[in-house]
């Protein structure tokens, strides 16, 4: 066990250095006028000396191998255009937090409401049909129009102010429920297919067969085998919610990173691009770890431990 | 005298699918006696698995008793709606062993659970009793090293070991009636002997009634005492082990002699049966082997044939076994078959 997540820790790291390589080599790319706000009006010698005092005038290897040595070292760098000459660190711990409580919160409402909602779909023929419109709903309307809606209504039925204000917990609610949801609708229409797909194998015949009631074949047979395979991808889902709520954070301005990257980018920053690049990279593949490690914990058929050979 | 612990009077069975009415039990009735061993042979689509699943309320959703009783201690589980009211006939009196061992046990809980979960809900045992009694099920149905073996899951265990684990699940309900669903089809051959046996020996020592399903006349000669013959949705033939296969009587079971590879003569064509099964949609008028029937008689096509009394204990549904029907010469498999019979039984 400990040996297959050190092995698997071994292969995140060179998976990351492939990521950010790649990066660091398509940033490099770029054209040099994204680099400057009035390009048109430097002379040649200050776009010159612009660029060698951010290095980008190296070859690509000489810069490749500065920025790894200073990744080594713990050194993200300096934000080159977003808040210049700021430490991308500290811009990222301050923008991160926030972003992940309320993506974690979000994701615990969804599976809080999802999860209920899938089991009842899969159970009654009401529910199922009240359900398959939501989903639709949620899947087929562009989620810009139903949150400026929740914004628009939400806030007058709860009469707060339109934002999100940090010390007002009555603005959380909307964000964090616009939030949700997607992954409501997710989590029910995952965990209904599954449960139906289970109560069609033979197992549950012969627990019918032996008499068992119809709620506790429900509980504890469909529904606990229907959550297996939902569970491995718990951890990306959240990786998903924190940077996929760059919409909702503009909305409600919120001081996420939610919108960070897409901005960072379109400034050509290229130290807060490969920084962040380099985080959400790690969460993604910690995540999938994670999602295997908790799938082998509760399916006794996988294991991580060479096979005796089962008779 | 034995009693009958199940008596079935007309049961009509149908299903609807797509739009259509299908009528897979055609107004049969049996009696299954208290103790007995009793098998219900049929090829595929013969409706002998929806007809005992029908005594335990294990049909589709889209299957009704449409008609008829079924009389069980003085009960009619035909008029039993919900599930609840079924929860408490299926297991504690009537258990089943079903086909495929490789999919009838739940995969993330271990085999002990499983049978823990039978042995609560009819034993009304718990703690460490009802870990006792599982332990000793599974010794029972010849599980070696049981304390260690429950605690592990479905996939550890070979096909055959799995099927002894579904026959300890069944048998942990205490049922009074035991209903074995082509028990050794999924099974090798060389286990499907071990797996019989096993059987057998829990039906005797659990004083059990046993209904089989099979289309595996090899199964059935080892473990019933009466055999029962369905074609079409209804029961042609039925009398003792011996009457069916030594003396019988429908040009149906004649023909299902017939292809038995065992009784086929060497280097020669086995035998098969021409035609296809009857179309269950349709209303089937007389006899439903007859288009099949090289035998068949005009009557045959018109009017169901009534049960003859050939001894006591054996009836058939053929109008061949009519005093005004012409005497027919049975084929010569079958033939040879009474012969044999009268050689060595005296």
């Amino acid at each position: 066990m400990l040996k297959y997540v050190l092995k698997r820790l071994l292969s995140a790291v060179f998976t990351l250095a492939i990521i950010l390589t790649i990066v660091f080599f398509l940033l490099r790319q770029m054209p040099i006028e994204g680099y400057f706000d009035n390009f048109d009006k430097m002379s040649e010698a200050a776009i010159q000396s612009k660029l060698r005092q951010m290095g980008l005038n190296d070859p690509f290897f000489v810069q490749l191998k500065r920025f790894f040595a200073d990744l080594l070292h713990g050194d993200l760098g300096a934000s080159a255009k977003y808040r210049v000459g700021e430490s991308v660190a500290v811009i990222i711990r301050q923008k991160a937090p926030i972003s992940i409580e309320f993506g974690l919160v979000s994701m615990l409402i969804a599976l809080v409401l999802g999860v209920p909602l899938g089991a009842a779909m899969a159970r009654s023929k009401v529910w199922d049909r009240f359900g398959t419109v939501f989903i639709v709903l949620i899947n087929a309307v562009p989620s810009a129009i139903y949150y400026i809606f929740i914004q628009m209504y939400g806030t007058q039925l709860l009469g707060t102010k339109m934002l999100f204000d940090k010390t007002l917990p009555v603005t959380w609610i909307l964000p964090l429920f616009s939030m949700a949801l997607g992954n409501i609708a997710y989590y029910a229409m995952w965990l209904r297919r599954y449960m139906v797909d289970e109560m069609t194998h033979d197992y549950v015949k012969l627990a019918r067969a032996k008499g068992v009631p119809t709620r506790r074949i429900m509980m504890k047979h469909v529904f606990r085998n229907a959550v297996v395979p939902m569970i491995q991808y718990l951890p990306t889902s959240l990786l998903y919610t924190v940077c996929g709520s760059i919409y909702i954070e503009s909305l409600y301005s919120i001081p996420g990173m939610g919108g960070l990257l897409v901005e960072v980018i379109s400034l050509q920053d290229n130290p807060m691009v490969q920084a962040l690049v380099m985080i959400f990279s790690c969460i993604g593949i910690v995540g999938l770890l994670i999602g295997d490690l908790l799938m082998a914990a509760v399916d006794p058929r996988i294991s991580f431990v060479k096979k005796e050979g089962s008779r | 005298m034995p009693e009958p612990i199940l008596s079935v009077r007309n049961l009509n069975v149908k299903f609807s699918l797509r739009g259509q009415t299908l009528h897979a039990i055609r107004d049969v009735s049996l009696d299954v006696m208290r103790g007995e061993s009793l098998a219900i042979v049929g090829e595929s689509g013969s409706g002998k698995s929806v007809f005992v699943k029908s005594f335990m309320g294990l049909n589709d959703k889209n299957g009704w008793i449409d008609s008829g009783e079924i009389l069980y201690e003085g009960k009619n589980l035909a008029a039993l709606k919900s599930e609840k009211e079924w929860g408490a006939i299926r297991g504690g009196e009537i258990a089943m062993v079903m086909q495929d061992p490789m999919t009838s046990l739940n995969p993330l809980m271990t085999i002990g659970a499983q049978i823990l979960e039978a042995i609560e809900l009819h034993q009304r045992l718990h703690g460490a009793e009802a870990k006792k009694a599982m332990l000793d099920i599974l010794r029972d149905v010849g599980i070696t090293d049981p304390e260690k073996r429950a605690r592990q899951y479905p996939h550890e265990f070979s096909g055959g070991m799995r099927q002894r684990v579904v026959i300890a699940v069944a048998v942990a309900c205490k049922p009074k009636i035991l209903i074995c669903d082509e028990p050794t089809t999924a099974l090798d051959v060389t286990i499907q002997a071990q797996i019989l046996k096993l059987i057998k020996n829990l039906i005797a020592k659990y004083h059990l009634t046993a209904i089989y399903i099979t289309h595996d006349l090899g199964v059935v000669a080892n473990v019933a005492e009466r055999i029962c013959v369905m074609y079409g949705g209804d029961i042609l033939e039925i009398g003792t082990a011996e009457e069916v296969f030594y003396d019988p009587q429908h040009p149906y079971t004649w023909a299902l002699l017939s292809s038995l590879p065992q009784l086929g003569v060497k280097g020669e064509k086995l035998f098969a049966i021409r035609g296809t099964p009857p179309n269950l949609f349709g209303e089937i008028k007389g006899d439903p082997f007859a288009p099949r029937n090289p035998y068949a008689l005009k009557i045959d096509y018109e009017e169901r044939p009534p049960f003859f009394e050939v001894s006591p204990t054996h009836k058939a549904r053929t109008w061949l076994l009519d005093p005004r029907a012409p005497k027919v010469e049975r084929p010569e498999i079958i033939r040879k078959l009474s012969e044999r019979r009268l050689t060595e039984h005296g």
